[in-house]
Parts: C-alpha cells; structure tokens; sequence
C-alpha cells in the first residue's frame, strides 16, 4: 500500500535508532508523550519502545475520545435509545465501553435497544432515509478529524428536509485537553510532546504553537506510521537538546500550517464553542468542545429528545487523571490488572484499546518484568 | 485519535469518490477537499477524504529517514 | 403435487410433522444429501461400528451450530460452513470423518430456492469430504423468530492407530505450523455486511481440512496440537493452546502469510489481521525436528500451498503468546476482547 508500506520498513528503523541512540544524552532521561491514542497502538502495535534506548521513554497521553468521554454522556445515549425508542447509531468504538450500571450499548442492543453500528455519517443519512417512520440519532463522538463529517451529514439532512434525523453531539477540540494537561499545579514532567497526525491534518500546526511558547515544551506534529513516530521522537530528542521551545512538523505530507479550511469552515458554520465540557479524568475543562448552532438546533438531538443529564463520578482509586498527566504508570494504579481490564475497564485509560492502561496491559504488561 | 489511511482515487462522481487501498475498493465523500483529481491519494476517515497527500512531502520525509539512517553510518 | 421450489416459501406446514413436510424432506433433503444410511427413514440412522474404530478404539464426536449474516457470501455459504465447520472439528483430532447429522431451523417465509442451494452446498460440501449426512431434523419458526435458516451439525470420526492429538501436549522447543493465510474469512463476511460495504476479491477460505489433515498424520503421527483458528482469529487460538498447554509462544510476523487484500481491508477498519476469522485453515503444533518434513507434506496439499512456519513454543509462567513485530520490535498478541468492530480511533 503507497503511502503506508515505505513508512513501515524495518531496516530504516534499525538505522533511526543507532541515531537516537547516538544523540539523546546518556546523562539526561527523555519523557515523550504521545497525545494521540493512534501513536500508542502504533507505539506498542510495533514494538517501538524495544527500538529506543533505555533513556528515552515514551509517556502515553488522553488516548482518544472514547477514553475522555464521561460515563454520563454514555448514559444519556442509551436513554436515548431505550427511553425515547430512537435508532441510535454509533462508531463501533463505542459498543463495548461500559456506562453508568457497568452496562455497554452491546448489553442495551440485546436488552431490545436498536443500537447499530456504522463506519460512517453517510451511513446514519441512509438509515434514516430508509426508516422514514422512526427517529434516527447518531452518537457523534470525536475530535477535529471526526467533526467534519458530522457536520456535512448535518447540513445534509437540512438539504434534504430529512425529520427524523438527529446529531447527540459529542465532539471535543484538542488544543484545549493539551492545555488542560499542561496547566496544572504538579509539575509535569514531560519533556516533548509527539502531536496528533489527524487532527492537525484538519487544524494544522499552527494552533499548537501558543503551547510550546506559554509551556516551554517543544511540540513535533508526528505521523501514523512507526517510522514517523521515530523520527518525530529524533526530531524532539533534537529540540530538547537545544533547549528550543517551538513546533516542528514531521507529517509534511498530510499537514500544513493552516490545515484544511475547507473543513473549519464547515465545522465553524454548523457548531460553537461550549462553555465547558467535562472530561474523563480531565474533568471540566472550558471552552474545550462544540455544540451544535441555533440555526440548526432542529438536529441537536438534546433539544429535540428530553434527556436527564448523568453526572457520574469517576471509580474511587482510579489514577485515569495521573496517568493522562504521564504523572504516573498504569502499574501504580491500585486498581491496573485487579479490578480493572480490558473486559472490566474501570478508567478511561483501559476503556479503548488505545488508553494508556490498556495499551500496557496487552502489549508490554510484563516488559517491566522481563527487562 | 483519528485512524485514516492513505488511499487512492480511481473514479470522481461529483462528491463522490471510488478509492482503492491495496485493492478493496470503497466509495467516500468529497465533501470535506476541493481539486480531487483521479490518481491523487487522499487520507480516508470514516468515509471521508481529509486531504489530498503532498507527493513531494511525502519523498522528502522518506528521504529524511535515510539521511537520519546515514548519521550512524558516517560517525 | 411437486414442491413449488422456484417460487415457493417455507411456511408453518412444513414444520408440522404431517405431509407437507414429508414433501419437503423427500423432494429436498434426501433428493440432494441422497444416500441409504439417511434413506432408512427412521428416527435415527443405523450402521456398522467401522473397523478402523475397533483398531484404535478411540472415536471424536463434535458438534456446531452455524448462524451466520449473510447467508451466502463470496466463496461459501451458510451450508457448505455447516458441513466444513463439523467436518474440521473432528479432523483436528487427526480423527477421520465418517458421518454427520444436520438439524435445520427454518423462517416461516424463507424462499425454498435458497434452502435448495445451501443443501445443494452442504450435499457437494459432503462429498468432497467423503462423509454422508446420515440423520437430520427440520423445525419452522414464526416470522421474525430467526434469520432465515440456522443449521446445526454434528459428526462422527475415527481416531487412527498411535495419534494422539490435544491441545494440552505442546511442549518448550516445539515448531508452531499454520496452513495458509490468516483472515480471508472474516473479511469476506464483513464486506458483505450492512453499513460497511468495500469491494474485495477476497473469498471465504471455508473449506474440509480432513484430506490434508490426513497427510500430515500420514507422514508425522506424534503431531502435538491441530487447532482451527475460527472465531477470534490467529491471536485468540494461540492464546488457547498456550493456556492448555501452560507453555508461552513466540512468534513472527513476518513469517505469517496475509493476503494484501486482508491486510489494506484491516488498515481501512481499524482491525487486526491476526484476530480475523478463518475456516479452512489450521495450527499446527509438532516437535522442532518433525517441522520441516510436515511443513513439506503439507505445502504439497492445494489446502497447504502457502503452509509457514511461524514460532515455536518456549516456556514462560505467564503463557503470554509474544510477537516480533514486522518493525523489529517485541509485541504481546493478547486474548481478543470483545468483537472485532471496526474503529475510527
């Protein structure tokens, strides 16, 4: 596959590593987090902590938005389904997390809820023009990447005229979580970050730029791939040495400074900001997700359906909030490999395979061990 | 946060697109990107094409790696 | 009056016990899955006792049911599944199939064209695996009760003089042996299903591994393990086998043969190859010396041609099955947790 198989070449990445090996300082350690969940799987998928040298170590960050979703906001979804008798439609990302009572969306599905799963916004339009008679609400969760096409399946469904077609918004803007990480009372030792491919194919890099300055901590937008990921690693190794507080941008291919306008605008004309949004693990963080307009509230899901908000709180004992900070490992975590598990996660950072605690229980539970 | 995948645009049909990825072929929407032409490669997410892939960028990434590869060899 | 196949559809007579049924068994079931065991007509088939079953004195019964959306997919169908999935089960104990029993679940309404087809599916599904669907059982349910047709098998074989094969036996040291390519099964199905349609070449691997299980007992009786990776993939029936067996595994990805369809399919979904359905390949399990000589016999079978080696077993107190990556580095392969669905994150 172009595009993919050249960034995964094993040789290239033998070579890469002699070099950090080479440049990052033996009497110094070098603490990297990785914001984005996709450079965690890639991180563990591929083995690349076995790559690096012992002084230069990977912190695993918020994950994805399946992880920093409330268990409230999951709640709600499913009294959507079963109170109101919609057809929810969802990610298949969400099928599995466990709500308020522990209960999936797979359990609801089987308790009689019509939950379906689609692989995209096209899909929701689609079923709700089939199902003329019955109220379609799609479960929209996501960043900036994902935002987009909640957005044109929006306007789509005004187009149309389509009335039973409904968005229960969910979308978080990542700038926001970065800042809520780093403005926090503990110092956090963290010494570079490795940016989200995606979302800064959508927002570009120049959004990050005020957190690198106001933060003094070097920022390299990073791409999918394993070798990316290296040489983004390199590339903060590099800026951590020359003390340069900036953002670098490795994802040449796939982002620009300004980002994808097109989508902004998009996104700018069908959402606002929300005053405050809450977090899992993160907590209330301010203007850090979007809520759809007045002039299309006719789709937001909340003003059509009359639906009690779930204030949750998070487990007693869970170390989510330390461990999205890179303030502590999952293993420091009371609850890591007892009580909490990919079939039993608890925190936000074991609910998707990509959380900080279930990318270390699959992949490297037991690296420690064996080193 | 977001999985997309590289993949390539073998027929347009106004905001709609067929793409290839090794072979499986898929249909996605435009909506989101302006000047697809056929043989371009797009970033695919849920259905969608983010942005078309900068060719360019794209071999002088490469070719960092190499020149990131080369350090160890010369010293 | 003949049974209206072309047109006709199952309805509630057909399950009632009376002529109507008789009709359906006659002019459907025993007109294609023909012969005499299942023409006795009784409650139940009778037959001699094999004599190779006297020699070893050891038989395995296993037993399927097969629901399956769609129905029919590129390279199979729900019926020649039934037959193959049955068939394997018994094989993988290195026993020979000899006979099968087949119950069916039937819709009110579901066209009787396609019941023909898959029993037409399971009737060629049978011969290529030289066994007979010998008893067998129709049930109707109301619209909307099922999803057009469930299918139970059960079946019947004979294990062969000095093979003993379990999935407790795999030892430290010895080679770890698939038969083909991983995933072709499940990726057939998900193109096919609701909300996620691509276009792939890709087709079902459903196929009757008794004939090539046959040559590999054939030339290595000691074989430790046989196991078909179905359900969960690759990742889920190693992890198996090393709990079985408390030992650990190591393996390597470049050694495991994926189609590239497979793999860019995965890429698109967010899906792990190795924890994609199969169900016409197998694992194999011997000791190191044995390995080259079955990998040999079983890439001479057209079930067996893209046959690897792709680890061995080692000893470890966690039976974690452990990966070097394709990149170089370490990987655990853990238990599949939950569904393989599609993710956007």
């Amino acid at each position: 596959m172009k595009y993919v198989d050249e960034f995964r070449e094993q040789q290239q990445a033998k070579a890469i590593a002699t070099t950090i090996a080479k440049e990052a300082k033996s009497e110094r350690h070098y603490r990297l987090m990785e914001f984005c969940g996709g450079h965690t799987h890639a991180i563990f998928r591929y083995g690349i902590p076995d790559l690096m040298p012992d002084n230069v170590e990977f912190v695993h960050g918020p994950g994805c938005p399946v992880c920093v979703l409330p268990i409230g906001r999951l709640d709600e979804a499913m009294q959507l389904a079963e109170k109101h008798k919609v057809i929810l439609c969802t990610y298949g990302d969400m099928m599995r997390v466990p709500g308020g009572k522990r209960r999936s969306l797979t359990q609801a599905k089987a308790d009689g809820a019509d939950i379906r799963m689609v692989y995209s916004t096209q899909d929701v339009l689609k079923i709700a023009r089939d199902n003329p008679g019955q109220q379609v609400v799609f479960f929209a969760i996501g960043f900036e990447t994902t935002t987009p096409p909640t957005a044109v399946a929006i306007k789509q469904a005004k187009a149309e005229g389509l009335k039973n077609f409904s968005v229960f918004c969910n979308h978080v803007l990542t700038p926001a979580a970065l800042g809520a990480i780093l403005n926090t009372d503990k110092p956090v030792d963290i010494d570079a970050f490795l940016g989200p491919s995606h979302v800064s194919t959508i927002i570009g890099s120049r959004p990050y730029e005020r957190f690198a300055e106001q933060y003094g901590k070097p920022i390299v937008i990073a791409g999918f791939e394993p070798l990316d990921v290296m040489q983004s690693a390199l590339m903060a190794i590099r800026l951590v040495n020359e003390n340069r507080n900036v953002v670098e941008n490795e994802y040449t291919r796939a982002v620009t400074r300004a980002g994808n306008t097109k989508a902004q605008a998009l996104v700018n004309e069908v959402f606002e900001l929300r005053s405050s949004f809450e977090w899992r693990g993160l907590g209330l963080i301010p203007d850090s997700a979007l809520q759809i307009r007045a002039e299309y509230s006719e789709y937001d899901a909340k003003k059509r359906f009359l639906v009690q908000a779930q204030p949750v709180t998070d487990v007693k004992g869970c170390e989510c909030p330390a461990i999205l900070r890179g303030q502590k490992k999952p293993m420091e975590c009371k609850l890591f490999g007892t009580v909490c598990t990919p079939e039993n996660p608890m925190g936000s950072c074991m609910v998707s395979s990509e959380g900080a605690c279930a990318a270390y229980w699959s992949y490297g539970r037991f690296r420690s061990e064996a080193s | 946060m977001c999985l997309a995948i590289p993949a390539e645009v073998i027929s347009i049909d106004g905001d709609v697109a067929q793409v290839s990825l090794g072979g499986v072929k898929k249909e996605i929407s435009l909506a989101l990107v302006d000047d697809v032409v056929i043989g371009d490669f797009v970033l695919l997410h849920v259905g969608y094409a983010l942005n078309i892939i900068n060719q360019e960028e794209a071999e002088k990434t490469l070719q960092l790696f190499v020149e990131a590869g080369m350090l160890e060899i010369q010293s | 009056m003949k049974l209206d196949i072309k047109n006709g559809k199952v309805d509630m007579s057909h399950g009632s016990g009376g002529r109507a049924m008789a009709k359906l068994i006659n002019e459907l079931f025993i007109k294609h899955l023909n012969n005499t065991l299942l023409r006795q007509g009784n409650d139940s088939a009778c037959f001699q006792i094999p004599e190779q079953a006297t020699g070893s004195g050891r038989m395995v019964m296993a037993t399927d049911a097969h629901v399956i959306s769609p129905l029919f997919f590129p390279g199979g169908d729900i019926g020649s599944l039934a037959v193959h999935g049955t068939v394997n089960d018994i094989a993988m104990s290195g026993a020979k199939p000899l006979y099968l029993s087949a119950s069916f679940i039937l819709e009110e309404g579901f066209p009787l064209a396609d019941l023909e087809c898959i029993v037409i599916s399971m009737a060629e599904a049978a011969e290529t695996a030289s066994v007979s669907i010998i008893a067998g059982d129709t049930k109707v349910v109301e619209q909307g009760k099922g999803d057009g047709v469930f299918i139970s098998t059960t079946g019947i074989g004979v294990v062969p003089q000095g093979v003993n094969i379990s999935g407790d036996k795999a030892q430290a040291g010895d080679a770890i042996l698939i038969s083909g390519s991983m995933g072709d099964h499940g990726i057939a199905i998900l193109s096919k299903r609701e909300n996620l349609d691509f276009e792939t070449t890709i087709e079902s691997d459903s196929a009757a591994l008794n004939s090539l299980v046959a040559d590999m007992v054939n030339a290595v009786p000691q074989i430790h393990c046989l196991r078909d990776p179905t359900r969960g993939g690759l990742a889920t029936t190693l992890n198996e086998l090393a709990t079985q067996s408390k030992v650990g595994m190591q393996i390597k990805e470049s050694n495991i043969p994926v189609n590239p369809q497979v793999t860019a399919a995965c890429e698109l979904l967010g899906l792990d190859p190795l924890y994609i359905a199969n169900e016409g390949k197998l694992i194999a399990i011997c000791a190191k010396a044995d390995a080259e000589n079955l990998l040999s016999v079983m890439r001479d079978h057209p079930l067996g041609k893209d046959a690897a080696i792709i680890g061995e077993v080692i000893t470890d107190k966690h039976n974690l099955v452990q990966m070097e990556t394709c990149f170089g580095g370490q990987r655990v392969v853990d238990w599949l947790v939950g569904e393989p669905l599609p993710r956007i994150c």
